[in-house]
């Protein structure tokens, strides 16, 4: 209970004294987790000392967060050991990490905004009156103590409802301070935060740093790493690469490690130039209420077009204003020409476009229900007289999809969510087919599912396109984006902030034929791009 | 897509499926153990006399018919708690009406009294976002209040036999025309669940409200109708009373959603939507009726049923859930 060891100067001698020791605050050594068949972290090692503030760097499926869920407690490692401060946890369970002092901040917070800030940074621990009723003066003067020895700017009385994010985000991190956190691990803690927020949250953690307590961070902004880092780890494909001080590590050089070669999977897909048509889907100037701004961008038919940009960068809400989920604030968007009015998603599909949205397990399927019924969804009125269903015909439009999209599912009548990632992924995409839309979205399509999936869905998309649509394709994994597309477009903070014709980011310095470097090589170009757009957006925000 | 994935996952889902039928069937089989139960030890007491089965459907035509609606209701991922007291006020309106105009005016003011509350309810559901289980809880109170006030608390007797015949106790040779409504209604209501676009949009709604709306299906518009259908069903339920008892009174039907609810949900309709079988509901709403008559006749007292009622109902629901 009461106040955090770190914060008084006892236990920072404490803890000074073990540091002389040899202990690190986390020390994982040949940690191997497998999922399946799926090799996720292949003998990693990972250290992070007292007092240091550690990035953590990958791509996705590099095994960041495998890692750190091993850490977290989350998944037992198959094999490897792991000491947190210089004992070793041998039974690793969620419980046993905290216990150790690891304290996870998680994107979306754990807080409760019905709460006061007191009341959550001490729940379950809740300060007590003699007769043992609760007594929240205690907790808020407790709280206050606290936040002003941490230097924060928050009222312990405020209700979380009403913070902003970044005060949310100190409140969360205080918290786990409270409970004696000695390793705090921040997972992409600046995606929700506004510019000064970050400056704030960065003081904070100069100040957490300095009493002693270790610090992983984890971002995919590498202006941010280069400036709040002292040392960073990077893994690929579940193998530890390189761990140095950040002066060793120069941006290019950190994205180098993280690209790496890739598996010949995606360097596999035939990318002909596409046969470009007429231009299918406009937007002139779009905007919605927050995000997107001021888009315009052109697909034709025949032509794949992607999205690139960090999380938050404005790809997915300019994919749900296109698809009549997010309102349209201003700006216009034309069909083969004509401008249509969407207001609501049966607008977008009565138009032909077809979303297959982010979230697959809210947004994209209904779990319970059968793969037949999840298939015939967007179209029960074309399968259906008068409003009354026509069963056979839902039969074979379902079946048409299973074997059009090989999905690998025992009947049409068995529930979508005893199905693979992938085979869910490609019942919603199987849904948007049926409806036979000439303007394809896919936001993510790839997110969570195994790279032999990865690479038939981008053959797909290609294939779709081969067949006279125009494909907008939304993907963090930028190999899969240069694998898909004829054209990428760079967001940042809901703008467009370049275009890019696939084969300006080849290298003419390597030969055509060499698929695998030519794609290692674009990856880096385009990972500048994203990098530089971000640099620019952050210059401007100081000006303004 | 790794054959050993699929290999793995056969035994899993095979239990899984085997598992969730049998738990799915738990209504059919718990009525016929109940009514097995009941004829042999209640034989002599005349509860196999084809008069007591016969009471038992009179008994239960108005649970049913509005639990074919709350199975709907239940399936979009709301709830319409203001049936009962919807019953109780349309049996007012519509005695007092056919006393004024007659049987058709009678029957059309029942079904409109109906609609106007399933309008109100449905508006503040889905224009203004007051969740249905609020929504309809004021309008219990509302309705069972104008029942009250326009009936001066009083019974407001129908002499009108026609109306009586065709809405409560009227039978074709033996087969009571409360009967033929039942089926005829459950018939209707099992096809439009299960066959018809419109199902299929109620379903979805209920299953995942945010896939659907990405589908393109218009969930509010979806729930404002299956609440104006509860509603419809909760004031032909009122009218069937009025007509068995050949009067209108603001008690009718009072506390009817419990019985109603229960129904649908020992049927298998899930209380959180997504899921939802109108046989299932019918069955439910007889097995209710069933322990009902059978505890009167093992001559408890109404303490007694009350607590045994409730011990079977939580016996069955207990049993019919998918383990997670």
């Amino acid at each position: 209970m009461g106040q955090s060891a770190i914060l008084d100067e006892s236990g920072q001698k404490d803890r000074g004294a073990r540091m002389t020791g040899t202990a690190h605050a986390v020390d994982m050594r040949g940690i191997v987790k497998h999922f399946g068949g799926v090799k996720a972290l292949q003998g990693v090692d990972f250290q992070v000392e007292s007092g240091e503030i550690h990035a953590l760097l990958g791509g996705n499926g590099a095994g960041k967060s495998t890692i750190l869920k091993v850490l977290n407690g989350v998944h037992v490692p198959d094999e490897g050991t792991i000491e947190i401060c210089g004992s070793r946890i041998t039974a690793m369970s969620p419980e046993a990490s905290r216990k150790a002092g690891v304290a996870m901040i998680f994107q979306e917070m754990s807080l409760i905004p019905t709460l006061s800030v007191a009341q959550n940074v001490y729940l379950t621990r809740e300060a007590k009156t003699g007769s043992g009723l609760i007594d929240d003066r205690v907790a808020e003067h407790k709280a206050g103590e606290l936040f002003d020895m941490l230097e924060v700017d928050v009222n312990p009385k405020a209700l979380v409802g009403d913070l902003g994010a970044g005060q949310r985000q100190l409140t969360e991190i205080v918290k786990a301070i409270s409970q004696d956190a000695r390793v705090l691990v921040l997972d992409e803690p600046s995606t929700a935060l506004s510019l000064s927020d970050v400056e704030r949250l960065f003081v904070f953690l100069r100040k957490l740093k300095a009493n002693g307590v270790a610090i992983i961070y984890v971002s995919h902004r590498m202006d941010e790493i280069a400036r709040i880092a002292d040392r960073a780890t990077i893994l690929r494909d579940g193998r530890h690469v390189i761990t140095a001080p950040l002066s060793e590590l120069p941006i290019d050089t950190m994205i180098e490690h993280i690209v790496g070669k890739r598996s010949k999977g995606l360097s596999d897909v035939a990318r002909e130039t596409a046969q470009l048509g007429e231009a299918l889907l406009e937007l002139v100037g779009v905007s919605g209420i927050h995000k997107p701004r001021n888009i315009s961008l052109t697909v034709h038919r025949g032509e794949v077009l992607g999205l690139a940009g960090l999380l938050g960068s404005g790809r997915s809400s300019l994919a749900r204003v296109i698809a009549g989920i997010d309102p349209v604030a201003s700006g216009e968007i034309r069909v083969a020409g004509t401008p249509v009015q969407i207001n609501r998603p049966k607008d977008a599909i009565d138009a032909r476009i077809a979303l297959v949205p982010e979230a697959r397990a809210t947004q994209g399927i209904i779990g319970a229900h059968s793969v037949a019924t999840n298939i015939s969804m967007a179209v029960l009125d074309h399968l259906s007289t008068r409003s009354v269903m026509n069963a056979r015909a839902v039969r074979e439009t379902a079946d048409h999809q299973i074997k059009h999209l090989s999905i690998k599912t025992a009947s049409r009548d068995h529930a979508v969510s005893t199905l693979s990632g992938g085979n869910q992924q490609k019942v919603v995409i199987g849904k948007w087919l049926a409806a036979d839309p000439d303007i394809l979205i896919l936001d993510e399509p790839t997110a969570g599912i195994d790279i032999g999936s990865k690479s038939e869905i981008i053959r797909l998309v290609r294939d779709l396109a081969k067949s006279g649509k125009a494909v907008l394709i939304i993907s963090s994994e930028l190999s899969e984006l240069l694998a898909a597309c004829d054209r990428i477009v760079v967001m940042s903070e809901g703008r467009a902030a370049g275009t890019y014709p696939r084969h300006a980011l080849d290298d003419p310095g390597l030969p055509a034929d060499d698929t695998l470097h030519q794609l290692q090589a674009a990856e880096q170009k385009l990972q500048f791009h994203i990098q530089e757009a971000l640099k620019h957006q952050g210059n401007a925000h100081v000006q303004q | 897509m790794s054959n050993s994935e699929n290999v793995s996952l056969r035994p899993g889902i095979a239990t899984r499926i085997g598992l969730a039928n049998w738990r799915q069937y738990i209504i059919y089989i718990g009525f016929a153990v109940i009514f097995v139960i009941f004829a042999l030890t209640l034989n002599d007491k005349g509860f196999l006399n084809p008069n007591n089965l016969l009471n038992i459907v009179r008994q239960t035509a108005m649970i049913a018919v509005m639990a074919i609606a709350m199975t709907f209701v239940l399936s979009a991922g709301e709830i319409d708690l203001s049936v009962g007291a919807v019953a109780g006020l349309a049996s007012v309106t519509t005695a007092m009406a056919i006393d004024a105009g007659g049987l058709f005016f009678g029957v059309a003011a029942g079904l409109s009294t109906g609609i106007a509350v399933g309008v109100f309810n449905g508006l503040l559901t889905t224009r203004i976002g007051i969740p249905s289980f609020l929504t309809t809880l004021a309008m219990m109170g509302i309705a069972k209040g104008v029942a009250m006030w326009i009936s001066d608390t009083s019974a407001v007797p129908i002499i009108e036999p026609a109306y009586s015949w065709l809405f409560g106790g009227g039978s074709i040779g033996i087969v009571p025309v409360l009967l033929i409504w039942m089926v005829g209604l459950g018939v209707i209501g099992h096809f439009v669940l299960k066959r018809t676009s419109f199902g299929r949009r109620v379903l979805a709604t209920g299953g995942g409200e945010t896939a659907a709306r990405y589908s393109g299906i218009d969930t509010s518009s979806v729930k404002f109708r299956v609440l104006i259908l509860s509603s419809m069903a909760a004031a032909l339920a009122g009218m069937f009373y009025a007509g068995r008892l050949q009067s209108g009174r603001f008690q009718l039907g009072e506390g009817d959603e419990l019985s109603v609810i229960a129904a649908a949900v020992l049927g298998g309709t899930s209380l959180f939507g997504g899921y939802g079988t109108v046989i299932g509901t019918i069955v439910g709403a007889l097995m209710i009726g069933l322990i009902n008559n059978g505890l009167i006749l093992m001559g408890l007292e109404f303490s007694q049923q009350l607590i045994a009622r409730g011990g079977i109902i939580i016996l069955a629901v207990a049993l019919s859930q998918k383990r997670t």
